[in-house]
């Protein structure tokens, strides 16, 4: 598997920051399962908060919270049960985190449709900033033509997409913004199923997007 | 080359925390402790204000430094990275109700490294000495946008907003700061 498409730097800047909200994380944790490469590149942006927070200045004196903590150094440790997961390698399925929100792997999903073949499931998360969904698109058919509010990113798990002259397979991420109206197309030969992920509609204020949110559908 | 030596507290905290991990050593700890702790706390302060909850917030990712120590790898990272990834951890349940989900090493669908383990010990000793020089060699502007994006719990487009400034030009000078980084521990390192 070959990923040609990577997440961005500020994205990573941000995952690796604890500071970017769950949906988008969800979207880019998923990606680092697949993608060694930008796995790589997470340890750098997390050298780079340690780098920081080892360079930060400090004269405080810690002698008292040094006591407090040394008493604290014999009390037992309540072990973390190891997340449980089944053995052997398994090649083209949901990768964690994803797969712990949808509460199983691809031949266990319900999928509502959207008509005309294409199917969804909300995955819901505890931010408001973000919403985040698993898409269906059958094979050779395009996604529905859509502008957005904001950011959207897509990234592909099964099957896979052309977007004018790019194409997005298994693992790729999609980074649209919301000057971009793209009209991605399904691969022949096999449905793309992908994760969605988009600023949450309240966000958007202006009443032209409010207007046509229900005609999107999605 | 030669490694640096004063302020470049890094490698020995690597050893000490190992010590830590083996060992149960509590004066190697308190070493750790002494030059960490006040530097968790700022972090933890950046969030709570100077208050109680910063001094506890410290305390638990110290104990957890402590508890956890056999698990640090030093042949994955820094002692400061590791220890900067439990106080994030500790912040988020503090301060955030989302969560951030993260990938798990075990699951049967992670795709593994293709590198040899052998290659990420030499890189990863490389990697924290030449990290601290090439920060040293930024733009203060790039590294005060740094500070505000690893310390402050804001998204890119609030901090963007608070310096006035288009997110297009905070994403701009994270790439930079970026790129020069991997550029300088590329040069020499095995360029990959």
């Amino acid at each position: 598997m070959t990923i040609r498409h990577h997440l961005s730097d500020d994205l990573l800047v941000s995952y690796a920051a604890g500071s970017l909200a769950e949906g988008w994380s969800l979207a880019v944790a998923t990606h680092l399962a697949l993608c060694p490469e930008c796995r790589k590149r997470l340890a750098l942006a997390e050298d780079i908060g340690g780098e920081l927070l080892d360079a930060t200045e400090t004269s405080e004196d810690v002698t008292s919270s040094w006591e407090a903590v040394r008493r604290r150094l014999a009390e037992p440790v309540v072990s973390e049960a190891p997340r449980a997961t089944p053995g052997g390698r398994r090649e083209g399925g949901l990768p964690e985190p994803l797969r712990s929100y949808l509460g199983g792997d691809i031949d266990t999903l319900r999928w509502r449709s959207l008509g005309r073949g294409a199917y969804q499931i909300r995955i819901p998360t505890a931010d408001s900033e973000t919403q985040v969904r698993l898409l269906r698109i059958p094979a050779g058919k395009p996604v529905p033509e859509h502008g957005h509010g904001g950011r959207e990113l897509t990234l592909v798990l099964t099957g896979s997409f052309a977007d004018g002259d790019d194409l997005f397979a298994r693992g790729d991420i999609e980074d649209a913004d919301a000057s971009l109206t793209h009209q991605p197309i399904a691969t022949p030969g096999e449905d793309c199923i992908c994760l969605a992920v988009t600023d949450a509609p309240l966000r958007f204020r202006s009443w032209i997007v409010r207007a046509i949110q229900p005609i999107l559908g999605i | 080359m030669r490694r640096p030596t004063e302020s470049d507290a890094t490698p020995s905290m690597a050893a000490l925390l190992v010590a830590v991990g083996a060992r149960r050593d509590v004066e190697a700890f308190e070493a750790l402790f002494r030059h960490f702790a006040p530097r968790v706390k700022a972090y933890m302060a950046r969030l709570a204000g100077d208050s109680h909850l910063a001094e506890e917030l410290m305390q638990e990712t110290m104990v957890a430094v402590w508890n956890k120590a056999d698990r640090f790898d030093p042949a994955k990272g820094a002692a400061s990275t590791w220890i900067f990834t439990i106080a994030r951890n500790l912040r988020i349940d503090a301060f955030r109700r989302d969560n951030r989900p993260d990938f798990d090493p075990n699951d049967p669908a992670f795709v593994q490294d293709d590198v040899a383990p052998a290659d990420e010990m030499f890189e990863s000793q490389e990697v924290s000495a030449q990290l601290h020089l090439a920060m040293a060699s930024l733009p203060e502007e790039q590294v005060a946008l740094l500070k505000l994006a690893f310390f402050e719990d804001r998204s890119h487009s609030a901090i963007a907003t608070s310096l006035n400034m288009p997110l297009g030009t905070v994403k701009s000078r994270l790439r930079l700061a970026f790129a020069k980084l991997r550029a300088a521990l590329d040069r020499n390192g095995d360029a990959s």
